[in-house]
């Protein structure tokens, strides 16, 4: 047993020195991005940036009340807080009030929580007590099965919530059952499947088809390098298009193409396996097992979305992957956040001399879009420091977990991370164009008293477990 | 132990792989792509510009002939325009909704992001109702503008009108955009560059509801409107008017100069109009009236583009050439024998033989054909002797422009020797063959202003200054500048003005119907008549006199269409502006005359073909 002074010793100070500069540099952000001629003080509390600072002393408050906390009242109490968090969900979608369209919201007083942001942590805690239990393992169903339990419970609360952007972050436990084992082809799956969806989506299936097609090819010829046999695939390939797509054309048929191609793929890959299974040629087999997969997905999910899907699910699909791209929806958002980021130049134009975010063309600039302003005012050297930053935290993050002998510790540092480098990922990739626009918070920057707790809370939890590595942590 | 432990670094370089990408997409966003800068300033910007002032123009005694009044342009960025209620909107700028609706299609046609004129030129009246509303439509914002006023609405065609700019002037200058006004004619015209002043820039940033949020660039790049410079002309208002309204019904010109600087006083062309009728929003509908009326031409200025034959008011030309060029003494008499003169009959009754002063006072034709053959004849061929001839008239000012600020001024025509070579042969004309020249007819053209300026030239003794409206132009410092003017002097002595101008003084003093009309007890006025044959009908009456004879004040020109005999109407017209400007008011015996020209109309006379 060690003594609570020594907490304090073990502390990771670089972890906690990034995490009071990210929330520094979040709050003067924040400040700039709504800066207001008449609330000139950053501590005007009737303003967001003075309330962002009553969060960020909060935020401290907690992270010092969870460094005081027993560790071991973590791993005790994991299952009890999941429970409890489920518990509170299950009363959101009774009492919770609505703000932009997902009722995932309590409101107490003045303030509005949203527990959503708190059950990402409950998660954490109870996978990474489950993941360190004596009876697990990885690969056997009851396991899997129940670690399924664990996330796609408060999943389905959160999208009945209607609150996708937070269900989806959940997705990201992936990796951190891949880093305790899971088969490494289930990874690799969940990835087809999520690029040929988005393509599905975001292109359309006809074009989806042609890449997956066109890759198939080229992977086949990486992988082997024979010319003569891509070669004859991509003529059987072409001849079965060409000459339903000739015969529609003489009888002035009215099919639509993506028939003819998707035909002239299913064939042309029977055909291949068949020959592949003739030739005993197992790889050659697998990929086009794969592609046969792939292009079946593809057309599903197009007569999915259209046929079976309703209007208003269609809706938030695309809203969803910001694929209703006119000028004033979604896209209109994404190009003046590119604008914005874009402006900014190499040095930026200077703190409070932002034009884009300040004046509004960027929509949420203290929240979902606070990355805008670091971009405008700081330009790319702001930009490059917030990216930098994140990555050392999680580099750091990974480095922690990696050295606790304690399974539990390790599973949770990894959920903190991943939790983290989702946010992160999906956040700034949206206001720079390279992710779909869904509304997550920039964990540290984003104004918000419910997401810098639970994102405090999250980190400090992981804190004190780190702190605690010496321990034995039993259970 | 842990056998997947190798797997943090797959984990970490998916989160650094992430992190690169990242990094290199925000350097191609934020360093090698330049256009979301131009996008950020388009984002912000609005330009707003402020019209000066455009000058005044004063009288010669600083009272105002053309001011500005208030108006307003309602103005649309199609990118910004959300629904709104079209009824509401055109009930308060009074336009139809099928107007509005156009007019928005335009603009976007011309730019959804630059802002472009809905309705111009919208009265302090509908503003006032339309500025309180104007929150409620999105899009659309006022811009002040100033439009001329005329107090006096006299002068139309001096001082020209404003008018929109088109496309081929905003291509041609950088300064005018769409929208902008520019001076049409007369002087709003060639002194637009002084009237316009120079627009001011100010450089906003707009947020995303395009409501002002700063300076751009603190100001620095912002520029404060010029007041345009104000015109102080030597032109007399009141005389102006006093002159049109004696011109009710007739169609001609009255000039008058004063001849010791060469300022017009007075520059009349009838019929005329309303000038304030080519300001506001009725501007296109009435200037396609007046610009249609092709029996009246009320646009024309004729002072100055009207070319008529001088009729006898040239005998004053002809007979102070004869007079340098010793072609004839003073003294010398000539017979006439009334309607029986050959070559040229005369239609006065009176004595002969008779010498220059008489000559002049009877204006009589067979003296003055004597008198042109003379000057012909002098010289050793008839081509010489006219070229003698035709130096001596340029030197007056004829056959040329004579350089006022009005760039439609036309010319006249006195013909080149050249001109009758070809058209007789050369060596097979002489003074026989263009003897109408010797009583102002024949090819002669003149403008009432050269006519003006001619007898001008005489009031001086023999020199000009180029007649002129404005005099001077008041600078920034609101000081008048004095502009300078050329002196031209003619090649004839001094000496023989006298002689002429006794006959232009017996020519009021001495006929019958002049001393009734014209003469005037306090003031020495030397004048001539005209009376010109005009193929197109009833003949032109045509006037001009100098006041008072010594230091002369006021030279003068009218010129009547169609009105017969210059004594009946040019002249009294002449005598009433220079008793009106010379004594400030019209003696009370004569208000009757007065009262008889403003209600003649020869606008409907019989045109009859001779």
């Amino acid at each position: 047993m060690q003594k609570r002074n020594n907490v304090w010793a073990n502390i990771d100070w670089i972890t906690v020195s990034i995490y009071l500069a990210m929330m520094f540099i979040g709050w003067i952000n924040i400040y700039a991005a709504v800066y207001n001629e008449d609330h000139k003080s950053i501590f005007d509390f009737s303003q967001v940036y003075g309330k962002q600072l009553i969060w960020i002393v909060a935020a401290i408050f907690i992270a010092v009340l969870m460094l005081n906390t027993d560790s071991k009242f973590f791993v005790t109490f994991s299952f009890p807080i999941y429970i409890f968090f489920i518990l509170v969900l299950l009363s959101v979608l009774v009492i919770g009030s609505e703000i932009k369209g997902a009722k995932s919201w309590i409101q107490i007083g003045n303030f509005s929580i949203q527990p959503s942001e708190f059950m990402k942590m409950a998660t954490s805690l109870a996978i990474a007590r489950y993941i360190s239990s004596y009876n697990f393992k990885m690969h056997s169903w009851k396991s899997l099965l129940t670690l399924a339990g664990i996330i796609f419970i408060p999943v389905g609360l959160i999208f009945l919530q209607n609150d996708t952007g937070s269900a989806i972050v959940f997705g990201v436990f992936l990796l951190v059952l891949y880093r305790e084992g899971l088969n490494g082809i289930v990874l690799f799956f969940s990835f087809l499947i999520a690029v040929v969806f988005i393509l599905t989506m975001v292109l359309d299936p006809f074009i989806t088809i042609l890449i997956l097609t066109i890759a198939a090819f080229l992977i086949n010829y990486l992988i082997r390098k024979k010319t003569k046999r891509n070669l004859i695939g991509m003529g059987v390939f072409t001849s079965i298009f060409g000459i339903l797509w000739f015969i529609n054309y003489l009888v002035q048929g009215t099919v639509d193409p993506l028939y003819f191609l998707f035909i002239a793929a299913i064939v042309s890959a029977v055909l291949f396996f068949l020959w592949a299974m003739m030739l005993r040629k197992k790889g050659l087999a697998i990929l086009i097992g794969i592609y046969f997969g792939c292009i079946l997905f593809t057309v599903s999910v197009d007569y999915v979305f259209h046929n079976i899907m309703e209007e208003h699910q269609r809706n938030r699909i695309n809203e969803l992957l910001g694929i209703q791209s006119d000028l004033l929806g979604a896209g209109y958002n994404v190009n003046q956040s590119k604008i914005a980021i874009g402006s900014g130049g190499f040095f930026g134009k200077g703190f409070l001399q932002g034009t884009q975010t300040k004046f509004d063309f960027v929509p949420e600039q203290s929240t979902d879009f606070i990355f805008c302003t670091v971009g405008e005012e700081w330009g790319f050297l702001g930009t490059v420091t917030v990216v930098g930053l994140f990555m050392g935290l999680l580099m750091r993050i990974i480095y922690l977990a990696e050295r606790n002998r304690s399974k539990f510790s390790r599973v949770y540092g990894y959920c903190v991370a991943t939790i983290l480098f989702f946010h992160f990922a999906v956040n700034v990739g949206m206001t720079i164009g390279l992710a779909p626009v869904i509304g997550i918070p920039l964990p540290f920057f984003s104004y918000g008293g419910s997401s810098l707790w639970s994102f405090t809370l999250l980190l400090f939890v992981f804190v004190r477990l780190d702190a605690s590595r010496f321990e034995q942590l039993s259970f | 132990m842990d056998t997947f432990s190798k797997r943090k670094f797959i984990i970490a370089a998916i989160i650094l792989g992430i992190g690169a990408i990242f990094i290199l997409r925000l350097f191609t966003l934020q360093i090698t792509n330049q256009t979301y800068k131009q996008f950020a300033t388009r984002n912000v910007l609005r330009k707003i510009i402020t019209f000066p002032a455009r000058g005044f123009i004063y009288d010669r005694n600083h009272e105002l002939m053309v001011y500005n009044k208030a108006a307003y342009d309602l103005l649309v960025v199609p990118r910004e325009v959300k629904s709104f209620d079209t009824t509401e909107l055109c009930n308060i700028i009074q336009l139809d909704r099928i107007d509005l609706r156009v007019a928005i299609k335009k603009a976007k046609q011309f730019s959804y992001y630059k802002p472009s004129i809905v309705v111009g030129q919208i009265s302090p009246e509908i503003y006032a109702p339309l500025s309180e509303k104007l929150y409620k439509y999105p899009g659309f914002f006022t811009q002040s503008r100033t439009l001329r006023e005329y107090p006096s609405k006299s002068a139309a065609q001096v001082l020209g009108y404003v008018g929109e700019v088109n496309q081929r002037i905003i291509e041609g200058d950088k300064y005018y955009r769409s929208g902008d006004y520019i001076g049409v004619s007369g002087l709003e015209k060639t002194y637009e560059k002084e009237l316009r002043g120079i627009k001011g820039i100010n450089n906003y940033m707009v947020d995303v509801h395009n409501r002002i949020k700063g300076r751009y660039n603190n100001g620095t790049a912002d520029t404060t409107a010029i007041l345009g410079q104000n015109l102080l002309t030597g032109m007399d208002k009141d005389l102006q008017a006093y002159a049109e309204l004696l011109m009710t019904n007739k169609k001609g010109a009255i000039v008058a100069i004063e001849p010791s600087t060469g300022e017009i006083i007075l520059m009349v062309s009838t019929p005329s109009y309303d000038p304030n009728l080519l300001v506001g929003r009725q501007r296109s509908v009435n200037y396609g009236i007046l610009d249609r009326d092709s029996v009246y031409k009320p646009m024309w200025n004729r002072a100055i583009i009207g070319q008529y034959s001088p009729g006898s008011t040239f005998k004053l030309v002809n007979a102070l050439i004869a007079l340098q060029e010793h072609a004839i003494s003073p003294l010398d008499r000539f017979s006439c024998s009334g309607p029986g003169s050959t070559p040229i009959k005369c239609t006065h009754n009176h004595v002969t033989p008779l010498a220059m002063r008489e000559g002049l006072r009877e204006s009589c034709n067979s003296y003055f054909w004597n008198v042109f053959r003379a000057i012909i004849n002098h010289s050793s061929s008839p081509a010489e002797g006219y070229q003698v001839w035709r130096d001596h008239v340029m030197n007056f000012g004829f056959a040329q422009r004579i350089g006022t600020e009005l760039t439609s001024e036309v010319k006249g025509n006195i013909p080149e020797t050249t001109y009758y070579d070809k058209y007789f042969g050369q060596g097979r004309w002489n003074s026989m063959t263009i003897r109408s020249l010797a009583i102002g007819q024949g090819e002669i053209l003149v403008t009432p202003l050269q006519m003006a300026n001619m007898v001008a030239t005489v009031a001086n003794r023999g020199y000009y200054i180029t007649p002129h409206l404005v005099k001077a132009i008041q600078d920034t410092n609101r000081v008048f500048r004095e502009l300078k003017f050329e002196k031209k002097v003619t090649d004839i002595n001094p000496e023989y003005f006298n002689t002429i101008i006794e006959g232009m003084q017996a020519v009021i003093d001495e006929t019958t119907t002049m001393k009734l009309t014209v003469h005037q007890d306090n003031i020495v006025i030397c004048g001539k008549t005209g009376t010109v044959q005009n193929p197109h009908g009833a003949d032109n009456s045509a006037f001009v006199a100098f006041a008072p004879r010594d230091n002369p004040r006021i030279a003068i020109a009218v010129y009547i269409e169609n009105a017969g005999f210059g004594a009946t109407y040019a002249a009294p017209i002449a005598g009433l502006l220079i008793e009106k400007y010379i004594n400030d008011s019209i003696a009370p015996g004569r208000k009757d005359l007065e009262q008889r020209l403003i209600e003649t109309n020869l606008l409907h006379v019989v045109q009859v073909k001779k």
